[in-house]
């Protein structure tokens, strides 16, 4: 299981990224927050499923311009 | 003893028992701490504060976890300075300096480790963990030493062995992740749910975060309990930025001050800016960026307390500023220069904030202001590495005095 934040910018918020994840790859998507508004727009996910399937799936999110980080911030502090 | 009643998602309000967790089961929003805040109020006065121990603790009754003085490093009551120098330069009549470079460890880090690591053995922990490029290393490790827990540090194996010196010798274990800066993430919120130890940002986040109210009280404390007008701060992850506000709202909940009608302004430098974008920007989402500034203390590229900070600046009636790169060194050089403290990337960061909104009329010349210099520059000595050119001369006392220009 993994926690992400998927960040999406202008015409990507149009595009059904969560769906097409699911769809695409063996992945069990959850939406637990987001929030969308004009040119930008954020989505914090619970992913289940083989963790190199969701490596994948998330690879394609990045490809497609999807910007995707841990769920609750940067773990890794200065 | 402590006052905490719960943890609390500040996102849809669930209720948890207090343990080793830090994030909602429904909505994936972060614990924080409630308190009776009523309780503290009857348990706490001016004197009683003022009859404490000179170290965080003195505010023991606000904080989420009990004094344990074997894991007791001394951190917090840093020097509260009146600027002279800086303040003639900037025009201002009432500049103060919360000098928290001068922690054990050298950094304000040392407040939320210190809280971390008493709350971890109450909780039973034995082992201190995190992963750091600088400042928090160098805390846990410190405190796990006292406290004679075992420390795993994790760090990119990229880093320069040098940056980490500071946390090395406390002895901890300290793991060299090869990987993109990703995969150390993504390894640690593993780890963190698989062993049993206490990840001070991660499981203990909470309780860890509380730590740096001490920020807010000290201030208020040491300028005769009031809150001031401004408050600059250099901000990475956000929270110690929202921490330093509520804090000041604790204190004035509990009647040691009076109302908080303090602005709170939040500095980034451009390489990593991302909730000063936002404010710009005029929006209350953070869109993450890729962490490249020279100050390193500050590279949070997807900050976790993110949108609180840019809630505080809302509330607060404060603001966000973005510092140049080429002003971080500017601005170390400036405050050492000026008023004899050397402090690291971030409080160049937040120098350069203040002189902004002095010259943009934010901050007016009579209205107290206090900066926040949060770490210590002798960590970071490459950044100002150029101002070290000295006169050679002779050993004669000709050749010194046709160096500086001046004969006896």
């Amino acid at each position: 299981m993994q926690r992400v934040r998927l960040t999406f910018l202008d015409r990507l918020i149009k595009e059904p990224v969560v769906y097409q994840l699911g769809k695409k790859f063996d992945i069990v998507t959850n939406i637990r927050r987001a929030d969308i508004q004009e040119g930008i727009g954020w989505v914090i996910l619970e992913l289940e499923g083989d963790d190199a399937e969701i490596d994948r799936g998330l690879e394609w999110a990045r490809t497609v311009g999807v910007r995707v980080d841990p769920a609750l911030g940067d773990l890794v502090e200065p | 003893m402590t006052h905490v009643t719960s943890l609390r998602c500040k996102e849809c309000s669930r209720e948890y028992p207090v343990g080793a967790f830090n994030v909602c089961e429904f909505c994936f929003g972060p614990l924080e701490v409630r308190y009776d805040l009523d309780a503290i109020k009857a348990a706490v006065s001016r004197e009683s504060i003022a009859a404490g121990p000179n170290s965080l603790w003195r505010y023991a009754e606000f904080l989420p976890a009990d004094h344990n003085p074997d894991v007791d490093i001394n951190a917090g009551f840093t020097p509260l300075i009146r600027s002279k120098g800086l303040a003639d330069k900037l025009g201002l009549e009432e500049l103060w300096i919360k000098n928290d470079s001068v922690n054990p460890s050298y950094s304000f880090k040392d407040r939320v480790v210190a809280v971390a690591s008493a709350k971890a053995l109450e909780l039973g922990f034995d082992t201190l963990a995190c992963a750091s490029t600088g400042n928090l290393a160098c805390a846990v490790a410190a405190h796990a030493a006292r406290g004679n827990m075992k420390a795993y540090v994790f760090i990119p194996s990229d880093l320069e062995a040098g940056k980490v010196l500071g946390a090395a010798i406390y002895g901890p274990t300290m793991i060299a992740i090869d990987g993109t800066y990703d995969d150390v993430n993504r390894l640690c919120s593993e780890l963190a749910d698989t062993y049993p130890w206490a990840f001070v940002n991660i499981n203990i986040r909470p309780f860890y975060a509380d730590g740096s109210k001490t920020l807010g009280f000290e201030v208020a404390e040491q300028l005769g309990w009031r809150a001031p007008a401004h408050v600059v701060a250099p901000s990475a992850s956000g929270a110690m930025f929202t921490k330093i506000y509520q804090g000041f709202n604790e204190f004035a909940y509990t009647g040691l001050i009076g109302k908080v009608e303090t602005k709170m302004h939040c500095v980034q430098a451009r390489g990593c800016s991302p909730i000063a974008t936002a404010y710009e920007e005029g929006r209350l989402i953070i869109r993450p960026v890729r962490a490249n500034t020279i100050a390193k203390s500050l590279g949070i590229g997807n900050p976790a307390d993110g949108y609180y900070a840019l809630k505080v600046i809302e509330a607060s009636g404060g603001s966000a500023v973005i510092a140049e790169e080429h002003e971080v060194a500017e601005g170390i050089k400036l405050l050492a220069e000026a008023d004899g403290i050397f402090t690291e990337g971030a409080g160049g960061v937040a120098v350069a904030g203040l002189r902004r909104l002095v010259a943009r009329g934010t901050i007016k010349p009579d209205e107290p202001t206090v900066l926040y210099i949060t770490g210590n520059g002798l960590k970071t000595t490459e950044v100002v590495a150029d101002v070290v050119h000295p006169i050679h001369i002779e050993a004669t006392v000709a050749a010194f005095q046709d160096a500086i220009g001046a004969r006896a």
